[in-house]
């Protein structure tokens, strides 16, 4: 069966109200694809945290989602004001988040790990005052155990 | 346990989801940090939490949650019940604390979802 799909997603920047529609169509699809549960979660968890980091942290933002029959991929390209210390961000704990943005249940420093966790590859490119690239993949051929890195 | 015990354990409201009473829930989970459901939760599990806001519906969605119970009495408003509604993510609420809730449900022997990181150095 041919699974070839893909569809872009705007996101915008500081529009609480809407954080998490994209991500949530993105699962609603890929579940009527017909696609494995756990592959299925996996993707919906690393492009909800992707896309509150665009909420929380960019002005705007295309998602681009796509699925072929041997992977999925997901590239999320803001324009913000990019990460200075890619290194740092990928810290667990790290956060720049505020009071507000934690109210919001986000804000832990948790998002870009639990992205990487659940991506079978993860690639952040970052230029300061332009913006962020972000882009992972989840394999559909093989399947592997998630590892727990709390 | 089923959604249904877990209710008249807590005494709660059920704002959305009458019809979904019968699910079993498999794991409780409780946090106010929707990044710690979303990296630590499993599939089948419920959270309990005082976070009442479009997130948190959105995470139990993302993270195939069961159920969400809102503690302390918190009330979700109209659009948040809606949004749940058509997500098909049952709303409670009760009136116990979450260390309470949290205390009952575990008494009854609702198993966390969370890996307990000292358990898992003790233990192996
Ligand atoms: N798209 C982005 N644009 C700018 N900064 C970002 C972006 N994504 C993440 N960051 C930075 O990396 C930090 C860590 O991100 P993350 O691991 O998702 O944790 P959190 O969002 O909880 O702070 C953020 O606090 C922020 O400073
Ligand atoms: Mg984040």
């Amino acid at each position: 069966m041919d699974k070839s799909f893909s569809q872009s997603f705007e996101i915008r920047g500081s529009v609480f109200i809407d954080a998490g529609k994209a991500s949530t169509e993105v699962k609603t699809i890929l579940k009527q694809l017909g696609i494995n549960s756990e592959i299925v979660r996996r993707v919906a968890i690393a492009s909800y945290e992707a896309e509150m980091n665009v909420v929380m942290y960019a002005k705007r933002a295309t998602m681009n989602f796509e699925v072929s029959s041997e992977k999925i991929s997901i590239v999320v390209e803001d324009e913000g004001p990019g990460i200075l210390n890619i290194e740092l961000a990928m810290k667990e704990g790290y956060s720049t988040a505020t009071t507000e943005m934690r109210e919001m249940g986000f804000g832990a420093g948790m998002g870009l790990p639990n992205i990487k966790k659940n991506a079978d590859s993860l690639k952040i490119e970052s230029e300061v005052g332009k913006g962020t690239k972000l882009e992972f993949v989840i394999n559909l051929k093989e399947q592997r155990v998630p590892t727990m890195s709390g | 346990m089923t959604l249904s015990e877990v209710s008249s354990m807590l005494s709660c409201e059920v704002f959305c989801g009458e019809k979904e009473m019968n699910t079993i829930i498999e794991y409780g989970c409780a946090s106010d940090l929707m990044s710690d459901v979303l990296a630590f939760s499993r599939s089948g599990a419920m959270l309990l939490t005082g976070l009442v806001n479009t997130q948190t519906i959105h995470t139990a969605f993302i993270a195939e949650l069961k159920a969400v119970v809102f503690v302390r009495g918190k009330r979700p408003d109209k659009d948040l019940i809606t949004l749940a509604s058509e997500k098909k993510i049952p709303l409670l609420g009760t009136q116990f604390s979450m260390y309470e809730a949290c205390g009952i449900l575990y008494k009854n022997g609702l198993v966390p979802t969370m890996e307990s990181i000292t358990a898992k150095s003790s233990n192996g």
